[in-house]
């Protein structure tokens, strides 16, 4: 017994000690690799200046380019890197350390932009706003994977229910207007979303198998509805878009304005949902309830928690989200539809979700990561950097199975994810 | 000790039984009827979809009901007939080419069927690749990924390599699939032993690392010399699956080297020690533990024999039809191969038939687009139906009014992704 009661602590204390050494380890293996690979090995001229340009426009706006000197740039940010794995190794950050590991990563993009833009002259309010254009499908997405996953059930069909949203938008939207579009498309997401339910919850079916059948099936109903109608009756495949809706006041603030502040409503509305959902999933009695029923749904039943019914309502509000998140790619974006026009983004979603660990900030770090990895490789060719774009854009699934393995700190599933649910 | 193995042995086989007497007795007419009740009902689905989305059906009713019922059944039959003609080919050019005598005539005429048995390989090689991994409990839904890679590794020996004779080139060349195939499911089987990273995250992941990656090599390394797009050069002759008619019928002999394979994958999981650990893995995976069977071994083994079934479907496509390497070859093979595993009850003989059954719908489809102005994606909604209704049997009881069987059938193949 006596030994027992100073085990435990003890045990407790070395994995936290490891985690600690561990990540202080990834730290200062991200400050060298920054180092090496930018200052040293492919490292700029000494005296080649770097240039962000930080509003639209040309050499008339009214304000100044960011210059400096592209190698002190790049050692100041290993040094930083390497400071921080430092106090990590020693010290610790303890809660923070994942805030801190976010900040490491923004630093290794800054310090890549800094190489890549040395001699050059690169827009970066541009970049940073269309890599928050881009990484709005991907932190729906994610929050859609989150809301239906939290729950127990495994939803790989968001591609899907995107994909059949965004067709359903451009029909509605054409025959109404933007806005009946999107309630179409919502409750397109909602439909099938039940579909999914029923499958997996009622029939028990292998929500991968469910998941599946839903993802073939609307790439299926959607490319025979194009090439039947769309391609035919152009006029309904013409909705128009929501206009980007410039914020008052805000969107006047320099620099961040242009950045955040100029959107359409799309934009504003995820990150409202993203309040929406970290308050709600990790601080409200629904989302206790809904966490309880995917990670162990019978002590939740035990407790009187209605099993069945809050994984229908959470499936039905992912693929509400999911619809949401179709809309976005026709009427949010590019104001038709196309075959197939969704490629993968459903499931860079969902990796997004297991990067950010089930949590919708952490979708929203992993979303503007992956985002900014989408928007960085259409500027690779202008800054003639030898990196082919196809390897940007594999980046998010590459980092996400590395997330996975648990090389650096592990993704935590809802312990029942995939288990349909027996009343016995 | 010994008894201890004694009982270890016991707990295996009664566990085996157990899954196995409750499909045997409870199940056998079922397991025939049951898909055969899926295909007929997803084809009647597929009719509606048809009526519903035909405009000549909304102007006949129009007119009278009468007119707009005959008109609804003209579309279906119109449909469904270019359907089978596109697949097997027309009757009365077939009786009329036989009665000739001319060979080759009849060569033409039975092309819609050799052409669906074109169609129907790449469904055998990325089905059996599924079944195998549902086999060993694996949810393998990286064969698009696996048979991109396989396929990119095929074309570079089918064109790097010259002055071999085909007998060595071919098998050379279906060997690189195999391998490059079996890396892409390595990978995931690997990391799901060592790691428990999910294989269907990882496979999903890879797919598109696949993707993304051959894209890049027909742009780079493999691209055509002299080509400004991004193809690779086309495979030498002596690399190609050899063709068995004349040249406007496609038939190579990958039909029988598919057909091979499904008997070896049969041979190995049913008749080989190794298989049997492999599908007592699958069916009891703590059973198996139980037994001293090493479960890591078996993991990484299965994703790599199915990935290196993916990776056939890919070089089978390029040196039997394509002969060079475009990205986004595959209309979707890995994913309706999910389909037909399941169809095919994870059995290599049923799918082969399924994969026939997929590929004469597919290849059949081409003509319905082209007669009778039905887009061809009606096959993927078709597709879809088929594995609802095979996943969840429960629908197809409840429409037919058949009897429940003892034990739930309800398909659980992936674990939940929390262990």
């Amino acid at each position: 017994m006596a030994t027992l009661t100073t085990t435990v602590p003890n045990a407790a204390t070395s994995v936290e000690l490891n985690r600690r050494r561990r990540m202080g380890f990834v730290f200062i293996g991200f400050a060298l690799l920054t180092w090496l690979l930018f200052a040293v090995w492919q490292g700029p001229e000494a005296e080649a200046i770097t240039t962000f340009r930080l509003a639209p426009g040309g050499p008339n706006s009214p304000i100044p380019p960011w210059e400096f000197n592209a190698l002190n740039g790049i050692n100041i940010v290993a040094g930083i890197c390497a400071a921080l794995g430092a106090f990590q190794l020693v010290r610790g950050f303890g809660r923070a350390t994942s805030t801190v590991m976010w900040l490491i990563v923004i630093l290794f993009a800054f310090a890549f932009l800094t190489w890549a833009a040395s001699g050059k002259s690169l827009n970066l309010a541009g970049l940073l706003n269309a890599t928050l254009v881009r990484a709005v499908p991907i932190v729906i997405g994610a929050m859609s994977g989150i809301l239906s996953e939290r729950a127990g059930i495994i939803n790989i069909a968001i591609e899907g229910m995107m994909l059949g949203s965004a067709m359903i938008a451009v029909i509605v939207g054409s025959l109404t207007n933007v806005w009946g579009g999107i309630f179409a498309a919502i409750l397109t997401g909602a439909l099938l979303a039940y579909i999914h339910g029923v499958l997996s919850i009622k029939y028990k079916i292998d929500q991968i198998i469910s998941g599946t059948v839903i993802n073939i099936f609307a790439a299926g109903i959607t490319s025979y509805i194009s090439a039947k109608f769309l391609n035919t009756y152009a006029e309904l495949n013409s909705p128009g878009i929501v206009k980007p809706f410039p914020l008052p006041l805000l969107s006047d603030l320099p620099v961040i304005g242009t950045i955040l502040f100029k959107h359409t409503w799309f934009v504003y509305t995820m990150f409202i949902f993203l309040i929406l959902m970290q308050i709600g999933v990790f601080h409200s009695r629904w989302g206790l309830r809904m966490r309880a029923v995917g990670e162990h749904p019978k002590a939740a039943d035990t407790l009187g928690i209605n099993v069945i019914r809050t994984r229908y309502i959470s499936v039905v509000l992912s693929g509400m989200m999911a619809g949401f998140g179709g809309a976005w790619f026709t009427l949010g974006s590019v104001g038709r539809f196309d075959e197939m026009m969704t490629a993968g983004k459903g499931f860079i979603g969902l990796a997004a979700m297991i990067f950010g660990n089930y949590s919708p900030m952490g979708a929203l770090g992993a979303g503007l990561l992956f985002g900014f990895a989408d928007s960085l490789q259409t500027k690779l060719a202008i800054l003639k950097v030898p990196i082919p774009s196809e390897f940007l854009l594999m980046a998010p699934y590459v980092i996400t199975m590395i997330a996975l393995a648990g090389l650096v700190g592990k993704a935590q599933l809802p312990a029942a994810g995939g288990k349909p649910y027996d009343k016995e | 000790m010994s008894e201890q193995k004694q009982s270890s042995g016991d707990i295996l086989i009664e566990e085996l039984n157990r899954t196995n007497s409750s499909s045997r007795i409870g199940q056998l007419g079922q397991l025939v009827l049951i898909p055969i009740l899926a295909v007929i009902t997803g084809l009647a689905i597929g009719a509606i979809i048809i009526i519903l989305t035909s405009e000549s059906v909304y102007a006949a009713f129009g007119n009278s009901i009468g007119s707009g019922l005959g008109e609804a059944f003209g579309v279906v039959y119109e449909a469904y007939w270019a359907l089978f003609i596109g697949a097997v080919g027309d009757p009365a050019k077939i009786s009329a080419a036989l009665s000739s005598g001319d060979a080759e005539a009849v060569r033409r005429a039975f092309n819609p069927f050799s052409d669906s048995l074109v169609t129907t390989t790449p469904y055998i090689f990325a089905g059996l690749a599924v079944a195998l991994g549902f086999r060993t409990g694996l949810f393998n839904i990286g064969v698009e990924g696996q048979l991109y890679l396989g396929a990119a590794l095929a074309t570079y020996i089918g064109f790097a390599f010259t002055d071999l004779p085909p007998i060595l080139h071919i098998p050379f060349a279906l060997a690189g699939g195999l391998v490059g195939g079996a890396i892409w499911g390595f990978i995931p089987g690997w990391l799901k032993a060592k790691t428990g990273g999910h294989e269907v995250i990882n496979t999903i992941m890879m797919n598109y690392i696949a993707i993304r990656l051959t894209e890049w090599l027909v742009k780079g390394p493999l691209q055509r010399p002299d080509a400004q797009n991004p193809i690779s050069p086309i495979v030498l002759e002596s690399s190609q699956l050899p063709k068995l008619f004349g040249d406007p019928i496609r038939f190579h002999i990958g039909f029988f080297i598919a057909l091979a394979t499904a008997w070896l994958v049969w041979w190995y999981l049913f008749r080989t020690k190794m298989g049997f650990d492999l599908r007592t893995v699958g069916a009891n995976s703590n059973a198996a533990k139980y037994a001293g069977m090493n479960i890591v071994r078996s993991t990484v083994l299965a994703m790599s024999l199915s990935g290196g079934l993916a990776g056939l479907t890919g070089a089978n496509e390029i040196l039997g039809v394509n002969h060079f390497f475009v990205s986004s070859f595959s209309p979707g093979y890995g994913f309706d191969a999910i389909a037909l595993a399941l169809l095919g009850k994870n059995h290599p003989l049923g799918v082969v038939l399924a994969a026939m059954l997929f590929g004469f719908l597919r290849s059949g489809a081409t003509s319905m687009q082209l007669n009778a102005g039905v887009p061809v994606d009606i096959i993927s909604i078709l597709q879809a139906l088929v594995l609802a209704f095979i996943a969840a049997p429960a629908i197809i009881r409840t429409i037919y009014r058949l009897k429940e069987p003892k034990e739930s059938d309800a398909m659980m193949i992936s674990a939940g992704f929390g262990d």
